[in-house]
């Protein structure tokens, strides 16, 4: 047993200069900056940093980021869902299109996807004249940074629930149909449990992207302090100004949301670890990978 | 159980519901905008697009995106698969929280990222003090936009390619050591080739986010013209110039090389998957506990 693993593992040395490769790479690119946050925030002590954060412009971005990404996620798990069931448990021609236009919004550029709605309804847009007669506002207001943020957050949800539901199958569905549930009652006491993980983990990465989102919504927002700032952008005008303290007390707000967000999501797929263990375990012993039974029988 | 109800389709309701609610949203949230903003380069003639699109600016800007972009993408390659190594491989103490932490760049929202790596490789900064004794100026230069690149696009490689490394059946690399081959042998000759196609689509996945990136970008670059200015940011400044058309045709611009760049993504995948299946389909030969019959036949 010793030679076999000694023969398919790399010599000690190797095996701590690679791990001190790597902890220090990531050491360099994503624990530092994290420290640096929060140190720049605090460089003049608590006091300037909670007076930084009371300030009235930071409290109505801060809000605002929050209206954003409430408006905004109801959408991404209606459409995920229906998304999700139409493709991962009925056959039909164009699935594999569809699967990859789904996937089209995380391929273009934020600053494109804010470009596009200021060319649909902003001033020498499109609809422009229309919305301008009506006195209808999106570009620069709250409408069309939602429908910016609506896009860059599209794929999440469906991304995650598709793979998902596929490896489910269909059988438990067509269980409960067959004993007579209704389409509701199917998808609340069947499909719903099932999915609850994965679409709780397309909800915080969708909720992570609307919260921090800034090239899209940069461009539709047209900076009205106070009004159509997000914390994000509030972030950019203090950094531009030279207000390095409020920028950066404004940036460990979402910063702290980040973590929030990494611990969330580890809970999340640690949950999802565990269920799908205990499915493979209630499965015939073909669907596990190396039966233990293996390593005793080699010579 | 029951093979005959789990081919037929018509048993599950929901489908039509599903497939026109994400038909329609896709359409008017996706598809319309981005074929509005194609055709609304209709309004500029042919040589006036092609006078915009490459112009010296707009040139000098792409070999700034993309020269960027292929440097993060080719640090995030090689770091990334010594990270992934390292993670699925070797143990060591806080493995768990480094595993969650690879995640902090799609968590940590892109401004807060680019004032932070802008504050810490300035001349001033914890690591800009140490380079300019170099002689080494990040900040302000190309040099920082593939820093900024290189933190936003960490997660790609490491996340493609652990599964694959953890899915290395065990058996491989014994044979191969059986056979005589040296640590480094069994390295570049057996297990690369298997996890090629899956660096390859981390690579291309790390390039493809680069391209479009702007927010962790603009803070770090200087974006002066001819030199570091990424073409997103030249779209936002035709923008601010109310000169939409010419934003318009760099846009367009970037969206085909978004489609090309999907196309080539969802290649590799198809790829990568079926070399999977097909090593899979060999390895499992009906129900018999496959990884015994191997292990036994092989050598």
């Amino acid at each position: 047993m010793t030679t076999t693993r000694r023969a398919t593992a790399e010599p000690r040395w190797v095996r701590l200069l690679l791990t001190a490769v790597a902890l220090g790479f990531l050491f360099l690119f994503l624990v530092l900056p994290l420290i640096a946050v929060f140190w720049e925030a605090f460089a003049q002590g608590a006091q300037t940093y909670w007076e930084a954060l009371q300030e009235g412009e930071a409290r109505s971005a801060m809000l605002l980021t929050l209206t954003i990404a409430a408006l905004v996620l109801p959408f991404n798990i209606a459409f995920g869902v229906a998304a999700a069931w139409a493709i991962a448990k009925f056959e039909f021609r164009g699935k594999s299109l569809l699967t990859t236009l789904i996937d089209l919004p995380f391929a273009v550029s934020p600053v494109v996807a804010g470009l596009i709605f200021i060319i649909l309804f902003g001033a020498q847009g499109f609809f422009g004249p229309w919305l301008a007669a009506h006195d209808i506002r999106i570009i620069f207001a709250l409408p069309g940074m939602i429908l910016a943020t609506l896009f860059v957050t599209f794929p999440f949800v469906a991304r995650e629930l598709i793979p998902l539901m596929q490896a489910q199958g269909r059988d438990e569905e067509e269980a409960a149909v067959s004993l007579g549930a209704s389409g509701w009652q199917m998808f609340r006491r069947v499909t719903l449990p099932n999915i609850k993980w994965g679409l709780m983990y397309g909800v915080i990465l969708a909720n992570a992207r609307a919260m921090g989102e800034f090239g899209a919504v940069s461009v539709v927002s047209g900076h009205i302090r106070g009004e159509t700032n997000t914390l994000p952008l509030h972030v950019e005008i203090l950094y531009n100004e030279y207000n390095q303290i409020g920028a950066f007390a404004a940036a460990t707000v979402l910063a702290f949301l980040g973590l929030v967000t990494l611990v969330a999501k580890t809970i999340v797929e640690w949950r999802m670890r565990k269920e799908t263990e205990m499915l493979t375990a209630e499965l015939p012993p073909e669907k596990t990978e190396l039966p233990p039974s293996v390593a005793t029988e080699r010579p | 159980m029951f093979p005959a109800a789990a081919k037929r389709d018509g048993v599950l309701p929901g489908f039509r519901l599903g497939l026109g609610y994400t038909l329609t949203y896709l359409t008017l949230l996706v598809l319309i905008p981005l074929a509005g903003m194609i055709l609304f380069t209709g309004q500029m003639s042919w040589s006036d697009f092609w006078a915009t699109a490459s112009s010296e600016r707009a040139l000098a800007s792409y070999r700034v995106t993309f020269g960027a972009s292929l440097g993060a993408a080719a640090v995030n390659a090689l770091f990334g698969l010594i990270v992934a190594w390292v993670l699925v491989r070797y143990p060591f103490p806080g493995k768990r929280f480094v595993d969650a932490l690879v995640d902090l760049p799609f968590a940590l929202p892109t401004a807060v990222a680019g004032i932070t790596l802008a504050t810490l490789y300035a001349q001033n900064g914890w690591i800009g003090q140490h380079l300019a004794k170099l002689g080494v100026q990040v900040a302000f230069t190309p040099l920082g936009i593939v820093v900024a690149l290189i933190f936003v696009t960490l997660p790609f490689v490491v996340r493609t390619l652990q599964p694959v490394i953890e899915d290395i059946e065990a058996e491989v690399e014994e044979a191969a050591a059986t056979l005589g081959a040296t640590r480094w042998q069994t390295f570049t000759r057996v297990l690369l080739p298997g996890i090629f196609p899956a660096w390859l689509t981390g690579f291309t996945l790390a390039f493809s986010r680069a391209i479009g990136e702007f927010g962790s970008v603009i803070f770090i670059a200087g974006n002066m013209p001819l030199i570091s200015e990424i073409t997103p940011l030249l779209i936002i400044s035709k923008l601010e110039q109310y000169d939409i058309l010419g934003a318009t045709a760099l846009a367009v611009v970037m969206l085909v090389i978004s489609f090309v760049m999907l196309l080539v993504i969802n290649l590799l995948q198809w790829w990568a998957a079926n070399r999977h299946t097909k090593s899979r389909d060999e390895d499992a030969p009906a129900d018999a506990p496959g990884a015994i019959a191997i292990a036994g036949g092989r050598p």
